[in-house]
């Protein structure tokens, strides 16, 4: 059986037809070419693969792409704007929020949901809001310390509050 | 390709699930949020033949305030009921519950119906839904039948919802006015499953004695357990610290866990016990702060 899905792609119309079982990741991965969001364990606990689809960070190992259909996602590639990175990029990048950087890709994603949610985060709430995110290399300290940085450096606009 | 192959259909709305699920054979699943059920197809644990897509359906996410109660649709995402400003008001308990489910990303997916239909015996909802006096409304081409909570759960990942049926919504029943909660749970990390758990409501009168008592267990049992005993123990005392005690013990004699790899059921036995007396403290605190 295949199946047509079509949605946006960082703001980019795309329609394909796939089997069922592709899973968001894959199709991001392996059709699109975007390579930016990992996968690590295949099962939700990593947090490596995490994608905004309509606005909210949810982890793209599992679910299909199918249940994408008519959505809006952003991966990681779609966060700078003309070249210029997205402040949560600039922040890990300046604060050296990476090590391997395999998880990057998700703990970013997933930060700029918190920074959605909540702008002004503590260093506690960022800490609780990384829980869906693991680090092997254990550099947590570099990535609280780069959200935190961001989180002075929002504009309003994409600082403003939801409820991703 | 991680999941084995099935035949995907779109569902338009729940009546169209039942329609497609009676035309398409015993070995076809509705696929929710998928938070369960694709990671366990990754794994290829499980392999259905048909899955039937709810999780776009049109006004999917859905919390309706009723008089004693709210209604939640199946499909609503656990993170729109957390952030519920009604929930919040009227369901505190069942916000905090909703936060230990997994991480934010999932419960952005995950749905409440999916959660209890699964009946994982060591989630948190199935016990608020002992907790709350739930009724499950299941739909199928048939027709319609409410099922309450202390009926839904069977054994492990098997409630009474039958391969041809749908769970179409949840209506939880708000306590009494002068109720506190409390709810602790033991897990390895943050999101994980809890090893075991307890949660309580209890209501006072003007007096300071217990009127009411909800006790639910998670993590102890082949289903999740509404401990009428413990709670029997507590009506028409008022707080002490032996009353706590005394119904918590009755806990322990009731549960029949298992050992896996991560403990005993001894273990899970006396934490269960621990965390009852816990939640009770801070059931009767709050009830208290609200009198």
């Amino acid at each position: 059986m295949s199946i047509t899905v079509s949605l946006q792609v960082n703001g980019r119309n795309v329609s394909e037809t796939l089997e069922p079982q592709t899973l968001l990741v894959d199709f991001l991965r392996n059709h699109l070419r975007l390579t930016g969001t990992h996968v690590g364990c295949d099962t939700s606990q990593c947090g490596a693969c995490v994608v905004h689809v309509d606005g909210l960070a949810v982890k793209s190992c599992t679910l299909l792409a199918a249940q994408a259909h008519g959505t809006q996602v952003t991966t990681i590639e779609g966060l700078e704007t003309e070249g210029r990175l997205h402040p949560v990029q600039e922040a890990f990048r300046s604060e050296h929020g990476l090590q391997c950087g395999f998880c990057t890709p998700g703990m970013i994603m997933s930060a700029v949901a918190l920074l959605r949610r909540n702008p002004t985060p503590t260093e506690a709430q960022v800490r609780e809001g990384l829980e869906g995110n693991i680090c092997r290399c254990t550099g947590y300290h570099n990535i609280v310390k780069a959200i935190l940085t961001a989180s002075t450096h929002m504009p309003a606009q994409s600082a403003q509050a939801s409820r991703s | 390709m991680k999941p084995a192959a099935f035949d995907y259909h779109r569902a338009d709305n729940l009546q169209h699930a039942c329609e497609l699920l009676s035309s398409s054979g015993d070995d076809s699943k509705i696929l929710a949020g998928g938070q369960t059920l694709i990671a366990m197809m990754n794994f290829r644990l499980a392999r259905p033949k048909v899955l039937i897509d709810v999780s776009n359906i049109a006004d999917g996410n859905q919390v309706l305030d009723e008089d004693g109660g709210i209604r939640i649709r199946a499909t609503t995402v656990q993170r729109f009921v957390e952030n519920s400003e009604s929930v919040q008001q009227r369901f505190p308990l069942l916000c905090h519950a909703i936060e230990h489910v997994a991480h934010f990303q999932i419960r952005n997916k995950g749905t409440i119906g999916g959660n209890l239909v699964n009946a994982d015996p060591a989630s948190e909802l199935p016990a608020m839904s002992l907790a709350f006096d739930a009724e499950f409304d299941i739909i199928s081409v048939a027709g319609r039948r409410t099922v309450s909570a202390s009926e839904f759960f069977v054994t492990y990942y098997t409630t009474v919802v039958a391969p041809n049926e749908v769970l179409s919504s949840i209506r939880f029943a708000e306590p009494p006015k002068n109720s506190g909660w409390g709810f602790h749970e033991v897990a390895r990390r943050a999101g994980d499953y809890a090893l075991a758990g307890s949660s309580a409501i209890v209501t006072l009168d003007a007096a300071g004695k217990c009127t009411r008592a909800r006790i639910a267990l998670f993590g102890v049992a082949a289903t999740p357990v509404r401990a009428t005993a413990a709670e029997d123990v507590l009506i028409g005392e008022a707080y002490s610290e032996d009353l706590l005690k005394a119904s918590a013990r009755s806990v322990q004699s009731i549960l029949d866990p298992e050992s896996d790899v991560h403990v005993t059921a001894d273990y899970r036995r006396s934490v269960a016990e621990v965390l009852t007396v816990r939640a009770l403290n801070d059931a009767f605190r709050r009830a208290k702060a609200v009198q």
